[in-house]
């Protein structure tokens, strides 16, 4: 049983990794229509800032792993995925907004090979950091990683605590930020209507902007939160875990915030258990992407609109 | 006020405004009348900043406003109540109120303004909580009214306010109008109801095919042989 609950925990946490960088997926297609494939390569950046920020600490503290150097790495890592997601949007997206659906499309694939390519070969060469052409051991902070916590006999990873209460927290403030400002006011009104919207004063330019940069915040949170729970990262780490995200945002209904944090922890439990649960040959870790692929596939095929469906953007 | 100077807006090749001129008076009610396709709502439209003209000027209270982005228009007062109400479905209905003054920062101002669109659409207080998109046709079109009051426009432009309205909504709406008028704000109204709209106008223009065709007072248009066989359905 506990054995159980324990892949069901392991689950719930992985699930919401995906939920974090999921909501970047959401949001911006709930505001301009557009997959914004490269928004994995955020979730990389996030980490690589968290971790520079430390790097760069640590040349005055000695490398000290105390727990304050959380908030620090969070808003470092939150400050370059925001300034890359934004550069990104008003460079490479905003010159398409009228173009081919594939334009956006093709441009993404480049943004990802670019930003994978430019850690990949120049991280490295900044003076004192490491180099990035393998996987980089991730600073293991106090409290927030180390033993496992003992929970009513279940044993749970410190790193799956933080990224629960890390996904909770931020959709706490997600739910405030959409229903109770007037910015997020803006941002449903834009996905709801964009040529009313700026009847009503609201720059859309400006609400687009916004919207890319509240989904790299949560993607720099989940970069962060990855490093702390598998202890390493690297260059290619938001390939995989942004298709699984994307996954989860369709799972859940695009363009739906609550659709992607249910979907992401929908995606991550299933992923747990068919590694648990299935026998055999197709059991195991190995065959994990698969059954999570297979989930969007039927997804797709029987319910397109997402378990949630895809409230925010079914404009007539 | 406004000044509409021999404006040309085209959709691709196809001219759907073919140099235009107009002007709106300082507290006037001005209508523009026309049939389906005539071009009213492009011109509405390219007034608020939606659409680029290709050619021709517009001026609102001295300043040249065609190059203006939307957004910025609505903010030099300008409010723009568009063809098919457009309320924000999913949006309550303050919230969509709300919208309306998006781009004023006057806290008090704006709680006024609130109240005093609930005092004159009792309905909308009553179902401030309720999502837009549940509401009838009719008080859509009070709530969109109420959300182009609430950036506390000096012109207001509604584009068919009575659209599918019962006789009395559509006695709402006009007498709404000529309480706004009362209150200062000039009005540039389209309207499929000609002779609902011209009774109230104080300068009205016809538009055939994208070209101003007559022009005159509501009063003379409601006179004119032409205008009544064409629009007032009259011999
Ligand atoms: N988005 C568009 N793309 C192409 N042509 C358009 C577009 N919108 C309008 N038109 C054309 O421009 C012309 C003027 O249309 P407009 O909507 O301004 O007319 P209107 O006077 O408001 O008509 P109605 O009384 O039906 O609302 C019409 O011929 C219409 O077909
Ligand atoms: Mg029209």
């Amino acid at each position: 049983m506990t054995y159980y609950l324990d892949q069901l925990l392991n689950g719930l946490s992985l699930g919401s990794l995906y939920a974090l960088i999921a909501v970047g997926y959401t949001v911006v297609y709930g505001i301009v229509q557009l997959i914004n494939f490269a928004h994995g390569e955020i979730f990389m950046i996030g980490a690589f800032g968290a971790l520079s920020t430390w790097i760069v600490l640590s040349w005055v503290t000695g490398g000290s792993t105390a727990w304050w150097n959380l908030p620090l790495m969070l808003v470092g890592g939150m400050i370059v995925a925001v300034l890359t997601a934004v550069l990104m949007e008003r460079f490479a997206y905003r010159p398409l907004r009228n173009a081919p659906r594939l334009a956006p499309l093709i441009t993404a694939i480049g943004i990802s090979i670019f930003l994978q390519e430019f850690v990949r070969l120049f991280y490295g060469q900044i003076p004192g950091f490491p180099d990035a052409k393998a996987a980089i051991p991730f600073p293991q902070l106090e409290f927030f990683t180390g033993p496992a916590i003992d929970v009513g006999g279940l044993q749970v990873h410190r790193g799956n605590f933080f990224v629960m209460a890390a996904l909770l927290i931020c959709w706490i403030f997600l739910w405030w930020f959409v229903n109770r400002t007037a910015t997020g006011r803006a941002m449903q009104a834009v996905s709801q209507d964009p040529d009313t919207s700026r009847l009503m004063g609201i720059d859309v330019d400006r609400i687009i902007v916004v919207a890319f940069a509240v989904g790299a915040s949560l993607a720099a949170v989940a970069g962060l939160a990855s490093g702390l729970r598998y202890g390493n990262i690297d260059f290619k780490m938001g390939f995989l875990a942004g298709l699984k995200a994307f996954t989860a945002a369709v799972l859940g209904g695009i363009g739906n915030i609550n659709g992607a944090v249910v979907g992401g922890l929908t995606l991550g439990v299933v992923e747990a258990m068919a590694t648990t649960l299935i026998p055999g040959q197709f059991g195991g870790p190995a065959w994990k992407d698969v059954w999570a692929f297979v989930l969007l596939i039927l997804i797709l095929v029987f319910r397109p609109q997402g378990l949630l469906g895809a409230k925010v953007v079914d404009r007539a | 006020m406004l000044e509409v100077k021999d404006l040309v807006v085209a959709y691709g090749k196809v001219k759907a405004v073919k140099g235009i001129s107009f002007s709106v008076e300082q507290g006037q009610v001005v209508s523009l009348l026309g049939t389906n396709g005539a071009g009213k709502t492009t011109t509405l439209r390219t007034i608020s900043g939606l659409l680029r003209s290709e050619s021709g000027e517009i001026w609102f209270e001295g300043e040249r406003i065609d190059r203006t982005p939307a957004h910025k228009v609505v903010m030099k007062g300008l409010a723009h109540s568009p063809e098919g109400r457009k309320i924000f479905p999913r949006l309550t209905v303050e919230d969509n109120l709300r919208l309306g003054a998006f781009a004023r920062k006057d806290t008090d101002g704006i709680a006024r303004d609130l109240k005093r669109v609930y005092d004159l659409f009792e309905i909308l207080y009553e179902r401030r909580a309720q999502p837009a998109g549940t509401f009838s046709g009719g008080e859509q079109q009070m709530l969109a009214i109420g959300r182009a009051m609430m950036s506390r426009p000096r012109l207001l432009m509604l584009d068919e306010p009575s659209m599918g309205l019962s006789p009395i909504m559509m006695q709402r709406i006009m007498s709404t109008i000529r309480a706004l008028q009362s209150e200062g704000v000039t009005i540039l109204l389209v309207e499929q109801n000609a002779a609902a709209a011209l009774k109230l106008s104080d300068r009205a223009y016809v538009l055939e095919v994208g070209q101003i065709t007559l022009d005159g007072t509501g009063e003379q248009l409601l006179g004119d042989d032409r205008v009544k066989r064409a629009y007032l359905g009259e011999d």
